[in-house]
């Protein structure tokens, strides 16, 4: 006996996350070129603008314009990756080498099951979020699988029987126990703040967060201590400048990729973008009110289709301001030495978040405590 | 050069300094003694002075004594006085005297080597680009060190004609000739041909051939390069390389048993000129122009590259390992050369004690002219004499091989360089006759024999000769050997390995010669290879002084004289 | 001796402490720059602008008579630092009239541009301003003997050149209606 609805609803699922998956993928690859353009810029180049597809550049106006950003550069990345010859050292432990890309590139991409990224209304008015999977407990599953990524990066570093690879994949793995804890702990107060007492019902659900900042003032002006943390760490956890520790070209040659190349390479280079695209997300969500106009401000938009449309590009557009903010970050600050950023992480923003944490618990319960 | 003890030392004080020279010779060699030099053009120590150019001004004094009592006229310190001549004099015709008191700095002969070089400057054309002599012109060299600097000569240049033909193998640029006549006197003194002259005067002087003569005596190459400018040019080497480039090597002439010393200049393995080395007791400073044209057999068509088995071509080691097989037969005969060095006739002598084989020797023998080019035509007769290989004089023949081959004595036949068909054998005599054939250039043996083994020229290899007054001579390898050949020295030595595996023979001269300087019998005893000098050692030739030599009274060389000569 | 004076180090302020200003003025002013105008350049569309004694490609000149200057004296191979250059000297003709003066001519001229270090010295020591390191940079070939510029190359990259001397023109002239014998 076949659950026809069932089946046809693991179909719509499995449809939607492979949109979803090509969506981010996609996010991912043009990051790269939103890299190398903004690096550019910064610097006074002006990036990739070479590449085009035949034909295209005939195209008046809009032809040219899209030669001159670069649109067609991630392509022809991704299709150097595919083509280059994939070579294995021999040195290496062959299982393991080969799995590693896979052991990175996964939690990147499973973490985006959780997110939501708009809204969708019935005709009755009830809202639906637009997501893959509501899990009460979405924000422990983030946590949960994104730290799952360092695997990836410690099993490169250890297969590769190299020197460099191997002082990579230890760094990060450090730096991921030791951003992870102040991680978490600024995320407690913000769902302290909004688990209202009482409604019991309020739990770790993302949604939940997205619409507590509905026509309110976002998390990050209520919570600006914690937005911070969570956003230093979020570069920690994402391997981005200043945190490049497992990648320090400068002093790892390329840290704990370094004895890969073609296209195991490029899949460790599209998760790292990957992480940085899901990071914004979820920044987005819990701090900046996900796909709600601004802080005080209800929607300007209609409860339709169209409302849903002009939501999920809102949050599309916040999303990619903090990539945008990533790049930024890169290309502005020098990168941290190992010792600099352990002692950051553990006597700074630990204790910062774990005072953070008290102040808001105490707040918390003054604010809650019942009026007598 | 230096005092032989036969003229006796005299002080002269130069520049200053009291220095002792050999007394009777003059001013320019007294000053070169003591490092100091004279410039010259015309003044050439083998020619006669003629003081001509007077770049070698220098100034001069003597003590100065009383006319009347001949008593030393003291200054207030009791010096004898210099009576400094006012006007300076040539070095190169003036001869030293005790206590003859010369400057060659002061700034009476600076400014006199500056007016003599603005003279010869005058109507010097500025040809140095395409002048073959510049790099090694003295013009050059002393407009550099002596002159002025700068042209104080506006007008126009005298213009004379270039692209003269004085001869067959000379070519004459007049404009740059600067009259010093040493070409002149070259002729009319060394080689007894007087062919040169100027005619006209004073700015239009030229050198010319008399009237129905050209310069193509034997020795013409030489006045090129007595010539300090690029006015004489080798019509040979003109416009070939510049002079700069060319590295020269010591080497011996192997044209006759005269052994001019010579210099090989080669660029990069190839040999563009030969010209003289001096050595006073063999060649002065010439050569004769035959022996400068024997660098161009290095790259003739004839020259035997491959080695070869019964005409098939093969590497060197197994045609070497089938010539040992013929060498094992018991009726072998070796035809040594007198245009081998010593040290391969030693070998060649070693190895016929060792093939219990029989040795034959052919002379080369052509007209003496006197000079450079011998009776005998072979750099190295006297070589075979000394190594034992010969003990008595060849003939210009090896008839004797065919009385040994009609008694049926001689079945193989080791051929070093000579031609058996124009020796006097015939080609039925050696039907039956296997010859292994050892040389640098195809002949009709070549082509005959069942073994080929190409060898180097002298230019390829080093080794030594004894010329014709027994004075041994080394050489030295001026040019690599085409790629996969190796020295005869080499050869010969993996024949004796081959056959006597016991003892080890090397093909290194210098253990070779250890080998040859033992036995004291022997003239060579006790000379070390590395020690005999660039301008060679006399030998004592008292042991072969009752065989007729062919050579001539000639330069440096007396027939007569040889009975005497002792080693000292 | 300059005496070594220590600077007192004023201690950093709270939000000093915390860098958060400095990296908000670090962000500035990288913003600042990406509105900046770009100095890359195009390359195969823009060329640089070459600059005056510039050292390209070396070439052989004409004068303006169209006549060959170089006189094979080969000074330039002889200084080249890494042997790049190859003469191979031949004679000139006593037919050619506008030449024959001048007796001595290249019969190969051989410039290897993968030794060429493009130092110039053969321009330098040429006697007779014949050999000029022009504008041309960009060579390139398909092949190590494409690279070697032969004679005809090394005239078609050179061209002519404006000549102040006439040096052998000034010596034939001598030769023609000068003190002639």
């Amino acid at each position: 006996m076949l659950d026809f609805e069932l089946l046809f609803l693991v179909g719509l699922k499995v449809l939607f996350a492979l949109l979803m998956i090509g969506a981010v993928m996609t996010m991912a690859g043009y990051s790269v070129l939103a890299e190398r353009k903004v690096s550019a810029w910064m610097q006074g180049r002006v990036g990739p603008n070479r590449t085009v597809l035949p034909f295209v550049e005939y195209i008046p106006f809009l032809g040219p314009y899209l030669k001159k950003m670069g649109i067609f550069q991630p392509l022809a990345d991704g299709l150097k990756f595919l083509f280059k010859e994939e070579i294995i050292p021999g040195h290496v432990n062959k299982f393991y080498y080969n799995l590693a890309p896979i052991v990175a590139l996964v939690p990147a991409l499973t973490t985006m099951v959780v997110l939501p990224f708009g809204e969708f209304f019935t005709s009755d008015g009830e809202s639906i979020p637009l997501m893959l999977a509501d899990l009460e407990v979405g924000i422990l599953f983030i946590l949960a699988i994104s730290s799952l990524g360092v695997y990836g990066i410690v099993l490169a570093g250890w297969s590769s029987n190299s020197k460099y690879p191997f002082l990579g994949s230890i760094r990060s793995s450090a730096q991921m126990i030791s951003y992870e804890l102040a991680m978490g702990l600024s995320l407690l107060p913000v769902f302290l703040w909004v688990s209202e007492p009482g409604t019991g019902a309020m739990g770790l659900s993302l949604v939940d967060i997205v619409h507590s900042q509905g026509n309110a003032p976002w998390l990050l002006l209520v919570q600006p201590l914690s937005a911070l943390i969570f956003l230093i760490a979020l570069f920690a956890e994402t391997n981005r400048l200043p945190f490049d520790m497992p990648e320090s070209e400068t002093d790892l040659v390329g840290g704990f990729h370094t004895e890969y190349g073609g296209f195991k390479f490029g899949i460790f280079f599209v998760a790292e973008y990957a992480h940085i695209v899901v990071g914004s997300a979820i920044f987005t969500i819990i701090f900046l009110g996900g796909w709600h106009f601004l802080p005080w401000v209800a929607d300007p938009w209609p409860s339709t289709w169209v409302g849903t449309l002009i939501g999920i590009g809102w949050f599309l557009a916040k999303t990619i301001f903090l990539i945008f903010f990533f790049i930024w970050i890169r290309w502005t600050l020098p990168r941290f030495r190992y010792d600099q950023v352990m002692n950051l992480g553990w006597t700074k923003l630990l204790p910062l978040a774990l005072l953070n944490l008290i102040f808001y618990v105490l707040l918390v319960t003054w604010i809650d405590q019942p009026a007598s | 050069m230096g005092s032989n003890g036969n003229t006796s030392s005299i002080t002269i004080n130069l520049n200053g300094n009291d220095v002792d020279v050999p007394a009777g010779i003059n001013l320019v060699e007294a000053a070169a003694i003591h490092g100091t030099e004279v410039p010259h053009y015309c003044y050439h120590p083998q020619l006669s002075v003629a003081g001509n150019c007077r770049m070698c001004l220098v100034e001069m004094g003597n003590p100065m004594r009383d006319r009347g009592t001949g008593e030393p006229i003291l200054d207030e310190n009791g010096v004898q006085k210099i009576g400094w001549i006012p006007k300076p004099v040539i070095g190169c015709g003036t001869n030293v005297t005790p206590g003859m008191h010369i400057k060659t700095e002061s700034s009476m002969v600076t400014d006199s080597r500056e007016g003599i070089m603005e003279f010869l400057l005058v109507n010097h054309p500025l040809d140095c680009p395409i002048c073959d002599q510049a790099g090694e012109c003295r013009l050059q060299e002393f407009a550099t060190d002596y002159g002025r600097g700068y042209s104080r000569y506006v007008e126009r240049k005298n213009v004379k004609p270039k692209r003269t033909r004085l001869g067959p193998r000379v070519t004459l640029d007049d404009e740059r000739c600067i009259l010093c006549s040493r070409c002149i006197r070259f002729c009319q003194e060394v080689v007894d041909d007087d062919v040169l002259g100027f005619v006209d005067r004073g700015s239009f002087s030229t050198l010319t051939c008399f009237p129905g003569k050209e310069l193509s005596n034997n020795y013409s190459l030489n006045t090129v390069d007595l010539c300090p400018v690029g006015a004489l040019t080798s019509t040979d080497f003109r416009f070939k390389m510049r002079v700069w480039f060319l590295k020269e090597s010591p080497g011996i002439c192997t044209e006759s048993s005269a052994g001019s010393n010579i210099l090989v200049s080669s660029r990069e393995g190839v040999i563009h000129r030969i010209t003289p080395r001096r050595n006073d007791s063999v060649n002065d400073s010439w050569m004769a122009d035959s022996g400068r044209e024997l660098y161009k057999s290095v790259t003739n068509e004839k020259r035997l590259l491959t080695s070869s088995v019964e005409s098939q071509k093969c590497d060197l080691s197994s045609a070497i390992n089938s010539a040992v097989t013929f060498l094992q037969d018991k009726k072998l005969g070796i035809v040594g050369s007198c245009h081998s060095s010593l040290e391969e006739q030693y070998l060649l002598t070693k190895l016929a004690k060792t093939t219990k084989a029989k040795k034959f020797l052919r002379g080369h023998f052509g007209d003496d002219d006197g000079i450079l080019v011998s009776a005998d035509r072979t750099p190295n007769l006297r070589g075979t004499l000394v190594t034992g290989f010969s003990t008595k004089y060849p003939t210009d023949d090896l008839t004797e091989i065919s009385e040994a081959i009609d008694k049926k004595s001689i079945s193989t036949l080791l051929v070093v360089g000579e031609d058996l068909f124009n020796s006097g054998l015939t080609p039925d005599q050696l039907k039956g006759v296997s010859i292994i054939y050892i040389g640098t250039h195809e002949n009709a043996t070549s082509s005959r024999a069942n073994v080929v083994l190409p060898s180097l020229t002298s230019f390829e290899k080093s080794g030594s000769f004894i010329n014709r007054s027994f004075r041994l001579q080394k050489f030295k390898q001026a040019v690599p050997g085409p790629a996969g050949l190796l020295p005869d020295l080499h050869i010969i030595a993996s024949f004796l390995n081959a056959l006597d595996q016991e003892k080890e023979q090397t093909s290194d001269i210098v253990s070779i010669w250890k080998q040859l300087s033992k036995s004291s019998t022997n003239p060579l005893h006790k000379i070390k290879y590395t020690d005999i000098p660039q301008d060679g050692i006399q030998l004592d030739s008292t042991r072969w002084s009752d065989l007729d030599f062919v050579e001539k009274k000639a330069m440096h060389f007396s027939p007569r004289k040889l009975n005497k000569v002792t080693q000292n | 001796m300059a005496k070594t004076v220590v600077l007192p180090r004023e201690p950093l302020s709270l939000s000093e402490r915390t860098y958060l200003p400095q990296i908000v003025t670090g962000l500035k002013t990288t913003f600042s720059n990406m509105f900046k105008e770009k100095v890359t350049l195009q390359y195969p569309e823009e060329k640089p602008i070459i600059p005056k004694n510039y050292r390209g490609v070396p070439t052989l000149v004409k004068d303006p008579n169209g006549r060959e200057k170089c006189v094979s004296c080969q000074l330039c191979e002889f200084v080249c630092p890494p042997k790049a250059i190859r003469i191979t000297p031949g004679a000139v003709s006593e037919d050619d009239n506008s030449r024959a003066h001048v007796e001595k001519a290249p019969k190969e001229f051989e410039i290897n541009m993968l030794r060429c270090i493009y130092c110039g010295y053969c321009q330098e020591v040429c006697p007779e301003e014949a050999i000029f390191l022009q504008e041309e940079y960009s060579s390139s070939g398909y092949s190590r003997e494409e690279m070697i510029n032969k004679k005809d190359k090394l005239y078609e990259l050179g061209g002519t050149l404006p000549d102040s001397h006439y040096k052998w023109d000034k010596k034939k002239s001598a030769e023609d209606d000068g003190n002639d014998h």
